[in-house]
């Protein structure tokens, strides 16, 4: 991936490449058999699940409506994800119940769909009881906030069918815990809602700061674990989209041929002093790269992929530096770097540059600083600056005086291409990319260290491991974790442990977290599965 | 090589005299930029002599009263001029710009002018300051220029020390340097010049940076004469907000202020818009377009020229006709060369074709056959379309004249808010000017002739030869109010009247008298002043009606005037984020495929995948699960390529659509709608709320 193209008359070629991409080449990617075991176990239940959610789903739906028909009495129909629910129900219920699931549901499943209205009943009047209490909490005191935060994390939704059974239970148990919550509310049952309801408009604004008012929102605790969704690579990614039928091309192509009729026009426009910023849904990347190989293909141009990750403005005025102006030397700072290229600009009048930029919205360059710098490039006469911005609230990056520095003309070309390049890199939420990228640089870095370096990693990796399944596990301690290392002769001071430490964290190996007791807890950030990975990797190398 | 007429002509298929235009593009633009320039100028200028007698001042002091100044040193005070500009911050660089040049044609070469963004600490302020004040040596006296580029190669330490070691050795060269070429070479400079430090944006500059030069600077002003010079956006209180009484007592402070960029718009306006001087017209609605953003975005002269540029472009790459876009004598020259096509343009034209019609039958003929004779009638519409602006806006200035003295002012304040009216309809048709010229009626009888006068003014210095008859009349108007006033005998019937009221006794008679009265007064002759007033209004009313029809009414204005608000708009001011929104939203605005059309609300499942997702995430609170945002967009594709869904729903859920959703979500997340959550797994937290 070339992060950097410079051409100029076809000869020079400047690429740059990512750090991944070195690491890509090195190693082959060998990770991506995750957790097929546990898997393979979990299957039956899944199964099951789903089954069971198909049969109850109807009177699942009745029961959202009839909730939300009493919440919409109580006037906060908005407030719907806010429905308050007894804290701490079913964190330790979830785990330690899990494993018997297989041999319960079967059961309850029978018995919900006999005795469901019941249920709901009982259920509901758990709700009446603590629903208000909460809603008049949050209108009282909004300062408690901290407080429902704490609570946020427990919270869990009643549309989970498969534990249904059990949170009744736990629910009795709780409701006899904490008599003095439910007994205070009945008293103020009523007026907070009436209040409520007057207060209510269908007022956007309102709407806005209700649903942020409070940290609490309900949503359901699916997770794509338990769909048996295995992360996708980006390799695959790719390949399963090539696949997907394209959609509209007569469309697609009429809408490019009307933005690349436009292409002299901005040429004339880039030359009269305007720059130009492209807006609009849809990837601009192959509109640049076209109205490039189209028009500038006989001028001294610069091509800034703005979405690559690792792109800064000093790499962009060092290729100007350097390429375009043939400067060799070093500068202090990118404001000197900025004031010499300003000053050939300016003296030479013949020289000329274009400036590409995909993406000038992009996490790297959006900094006021880095914004500032761009912007005075643009301004110089002999500089032409077209780019693309994609963010919604991307033009929030200028105030008036960068604007009038970049001079802007805007055009809306929407392309409703896909995002393909610019996507690629963000570390996104569904597409693997730690995977096979996290194991390589793991043993990359192990590699190259001492044996006893490598076996603390691993003393610290297995006690990681062993811990996965306990959710409230902090971390190892630095004290027990010296005296681990210290029993399996790694290390003999606390110093060496800890300059061995350093280096992890240096590579971003380990995570340190101060605990609420102030003792030190160390962290492996990588996913359990490349963790395991790992270990077996090493014990086959031992 | 493609050179820019090249573009120029690429872009449309209509490229007649594309050569032409773009040379007469760039040649008018030049002009107005040299207008605009000098417009500048002009306005400065009284800013800028103040200023320079506030440096000559305390210069002076310097110079001739040596212990006055000896004693202000003692004080360590330094002059300082607060320069008030205004917020129209994009402004202020042209101002400085020519600041700095013209204290340095008269004041001194020692100016500097420094940007918070190039300080940010105080190192780097002196960094500034030393290298553009050996900068200005080298300009001075180019025998230094080796030394110079010598001692700034070396980077010397900046400090206040040494800029002073430089200052006397400056001045001491000078001194030293035989008296005559002195005198030749530096004449306009005084002796010891000053230095003179420009702070272009006052408030951008940490309090730190500024505290500290200033306390340094004050330690050594005994060395070199320094001045400062603060740009301020806001108001003056802010020295004193961002400077502590310790420090702000160094300073001696003397407070300018600039002139408002309203007054800036509406002298450009004024010399740009209503003058026959350049050819190209804007439309009403283009210059509502600029005045919005002017008033409603920036206040800032300098986009009102940007956006007048682009429309000047705009105008002659999209109108071929825009070549007849020049003088009147070139153009008539012009119209003799046209082609055949540029004829069938002519020919075209909307407000050719309301003239054709009009015409009788044979001259229609020979209009739409014969170019030769069409080229001929458009040489005599171009004349009438010259002769229409020159009366147009002297008689524009006129009514202005008179619109302004009116309360509440009901055709606008501003001169540009009575040509916009005009422009755009009738104005006499319009309810405003009914209620204005109802006013006008009311009006006293000093304030009429004081306008009567300006108007005849306008009308003399105008160059219309046709306004003779017209200024005659406003003469005999205001020699009519001479008049009035010598013969002036006030008819005092009220006073008669009341008399004979006291008179009454009886009821009955006083009921009577004073019901005659009342009638005598409905059916009272007017005056003779109120006849004159009534006839000088409908006088003016005249004038309107005939003078001030819209432009859009005249033959041929398509030629001169840009009237495409649209695209000004759509580049000066764009709104991406409801384009964003109109594309997810309702892709058949982009996409004119039938399939896409739905209705508001519902999902079209043959739509983009980013946008059935975007529509799924807009059902969604603040947190989205993505496992039910995943099932619930393969729920939506699937129904659509015809597969059972209730197949689907057991099963897992495709690759394909696994992929394709993984896709959309992070396209959306490159936009900015979601977030990744750290808040619950596999959770997303959306960024935006309402409508996008």
């Amino acid at each position: 991936m070339s992060q950097l193209e410079l051409k100029r008359n076809k000869a020079l070629e400047a690429r740059f490449v990512a750090d991944e991409d070195v690491l890509k080449h090195i190693s082959d990617n060998g990770g991506v058999k995750v957790r097929k075991d546990r898997a393979q176990l979990e299957l039956n239940i899944k199964r099951f699940v789903k089954k069971l959610e198909n049969i109850s789903d109807d009177d699942e739906a009745q029961e959202i409506l009839e909730e939300q028909n009493y919440v919409a009495v109580l006037g906060a129909c908005a407030e719907a994800s806010e429905l308050a629910q007894t804290p701490g129900k079913n964190v330790t219920f979830e785990s330690s119940q899990y494993p018997e699931k297989p041999a319960s549901t079967p059961k309850s499943s029978k018995k919900y769909s006999a005795s469901n209205k019941a249920e709901l009943k009982s259920k509901k009047n758990e709700f009446v009881s603590t629903t208000p209490y909460r809603l008049r909490k949050r209108l009282t005191a909004p300062s408690l906030r901290s407080d429902s935060e704490s609570d946020y994390s427990a919270s869990c939704s009643e549309e989970e069918e498969e534990d249904k059974d059990h949170k009744e239970t736990s629910d009795v148990i709780l409701d006899q815990k904490t008599p003095s919550k439910t007994r205070a509310a009945p008293a103020s049952k009523k007026t907070p809602a009436k209040k409520l309801k007057e207060e209510m408009t269908s007022n956007l604004v309102e709407e806005y700061f209700e649903a942020h008012s409070s940290s609490k929102v309900r949503t359901s605790d699916r997770t794509l674990q338990k769909l048996q969704k295995r992360k996708l690579d980006q390799q695959t990614l790719l390949v399963l989209l090539n696949k997907a039928p394209p959609a509209f091309t007569a469309e697609l192509k009429e809408l490019n041929q009307q933005h690349e009729s436009l292409f002299s026009k901005w040429m004339l426009q880039l030359h009269l002093g305007f720059s130009i910023v492209l807006y609009g849904l849809g990837s601009k990347r192959d509109l640049l790269e076209k109205f490039r190989t189209s028009l500038l293909q006989d001028s001294v141009h610069l091509v800034v992929n703005g979405f690559f990750p690792s792109i800064t403005v000093r790499s962009i005025l060092n290729s100007i530096t350097e390429e375009v102006l043939d400067h060799m030397g070093t500068f202090r700072s990118p404001l000197d770097q900025l004031d010499l290229i300003m000053k050939r600009f300016k003296e030479d009048s013949s020289l000329e540059l274009y400036l590409l930029i995909h993406n000038l919205d992009s996490k790297m360059l959006r900094g006021d600083k880095s914004q500032q710098i761009l912007a005075q490039l643009a301004s110089l006469p002999n500089i032409h600056l077209i780019a693309s911005i994609d963010h919604i609230n991307a033009p929030l990056m200028w105030d008036q005086a960068k604007q009038s520095l970049y001079n802007w003309l805007w055009y809306e070309t929407t392309t409703f291409s896909p995002y393909l390049e610019e996507t690629s890199y963000e570390n996104s939420l569904l597409v693997q990319q730690s995977g096979s990228l996290a194991l390589s640089s793991l043993t990359h870095v192990l590699h190259s260290l001492t044996p006893n370096a490598r076996g603390i990693f691993r003393l610290l990796a297995r006690y990681h491991l062993e811990n996965k399944d306990n959710p409230s596990y902090p971390g190892l301690s630095f004290q027990d974790f010296y005296q681990r290392c210290r029993e399996a002769f790694l290390v003999n001071s606390e110093l060496t442990l800890r300059a061995q430490l350093t280096e992890f964290r240096d590579h971003k190996l380990i995570r340190t977290k101060r605990g609420t007791d102030g003792v030190e807890y160390l962290l492996i950030p990588v996913d359990n599965g490349t963790l395991t990975d790992f270990l077996e990797k090493e014990d086959e190398d031992i | 090589t493609t050179t820019l007429t090249d573009y120029f002509s690429q872009g449309k298929n209509d490229s007649e005299d594309s050569g032409l235009r773009f040379a007469t593009c760039q040649l008018l633009w030049k002009q107005i930029n040299s207008e605009t320039e000098k417009i500048q100028e002009e306005l400065n200028k009284q800013l800028f002599d103040n200023l320079i007698h506030f440096l000559r001042q305390s210069h002076s002091e310097l110079q001739t009263k040596k212990t006055e100044w000896m004693c202000r040193m003692k004080s360590s005070e330094i002059p300082t001029a607060a320069l008030v500009l205004g917020v129209n911050v994009t402004d202020h660089d042209m101002t400085f710009k020519s600041l700095s040049e013209v204290l340095q044609d008269n004041v001194t070469p020692y100016v500097v002018s420094l940007q918070a963004k190039e300080c940010p600490g105080i190192k780097h302020l002196l960094q500034k300051l030393m290298g553009q004040l050996m900068d200005c040596n080298v300009d001075v006296d180019s025998s230094e220029e080796e030394e110079c580029v010598n001692i700034s190669q070396k980077k010397i330490r900046c400090s206040m020390a040494s800029l002073s070691k430089w200052y006397e050795s400056v001045t001491k060269k000078t001194d030293s340097e035989t008296p005559s070429k002195k005198r030749t070479s530096s004449s306009r400079h005084w002796q010891s010049p000053p230095i003179v430090v420009i702070f272009k944006d006052m408030e951008s500059f940490t309090t730190k940076v500024l505290q500290d030069f200033i306390v340094i600077s004050s330690q050594h002003i005994r060395e070199f004469p320094l001045v400062l010079i603060f740009g301020i956006a806001t108001s003056p209180m802010i020295i004193h907000r961002l400077l502590p009484h310790s420090v702000s007592s160094l300073l001696c402070i003397e407070l300018f202020q600039s002139l408002s960029c309203k007054e800036h718009l509406a002298t450009v306006i004024d010399k740009l818009l209503l003058t026959t001087q350049f050819p190209f017209k804007l439309s009403e609605k283009v210059l509502q377009v600029l005045i919005n953003i002017f008033l409603y975005h920036d206040f800032s002269v300098q986009n009102f020229i940007k956006g007048f540029q682009l429309s000047i472009v705009e105008h002659f790459y999209s109108q071929p006709l825009s070549v007849l876009c020049c003088q009147l004598l070139e153009a008539k020259k012009r119209v003799n060369s046209l082609s055949h096509n540029q004829c069938e343009n002519i020919r075209s034209l909307p407000s050719f074709r309301r003239y054709v019609e009009s015409q009788v039958s044979e001259k229609q003929i020979a209009l739409l056959t014969e170019d030769s004779f069409l080229k001929e009638v458009t040489q005599t519409l171009l004349e009438d379309l010259h002769i229409y602006h020159e009366n147009y806006f002297t008689v524009l200035r006129c009514l202005h004249v008179f619109t302004t003295s009116l309360p509440k002012y009901p055709l606008g304040k501003q001169i540009r808010e009575l040509h916009c009216a005009c422009l755009g309809k009738s104005v006499w048709e319009t309810e405003e000017y009914e209620s204005a010229i109802q006013l006008l009626r009311m009006l006293a009888k000093d304030e009429l002739v004081a306008i009567l006068q300006k108007c005849a003014e306008i009308f003399i210095s105008s160059s219309g030869k046709q306004f003779s008859n017209t200024v005659e009349k406003l003469e005999e108007f205001l020699a009519r109010f001479q008049n009035l006033e010598e013969t002036s005998e006030v008819q005092d019937v009220s006073v008669s009247s009341q008399k004979e009221l006291q008179k009454t006794t009886d009821l009955y008679h006083l009921q009577k008298t004073l019901l005659a009265l009342k009638e005598s007064k409905r059916s009272k002759k007017l005056t003779k002043f109120e006849m004159l007033r009534f006839e000088v209004v409908d006088f003016i009313d005249s004038l309107v009606r005939s003078y001030l029809a819209p432009a859009e009414m005249q033959t041929l204005n398509e030629v001169v005037y840009f009237n495409t608000a649209n695209t000004l708009r759509e580049h000066l001011n764009a709104a991406p984020r409801i384009a964003l929104h109109t594309a997810l939203n309702n892709p058949y605005c982009y996409l004119k495929n039938q399939t896409l059309k739905s209705d508001v609300g519902c999902i079209s499942n043959t739509a983009p995948d980013i946008c059935i997702v975007y529509k799924l995430h807009l059902e969604c609170g603040r947190l989205i699960n993505l496992v039910d945002w995943l099932e619930a967009f393969s729920t939506v594709v699937t129904a659509v390529e015809g597969t059972d869904p209730d197949a689907v729903a057991t099963d897992q859920v495709d690759e394909i659509i696994h992929a394709r959703f993984i896709r959309a979500v992070s396209e959306l997340e490159l936009l900015g709608f979601i977030k990744p959550s750290k808040q619950k797994t596999d959770h997303v937290a959306r960024l935006t709320w309402g409508g996008c």
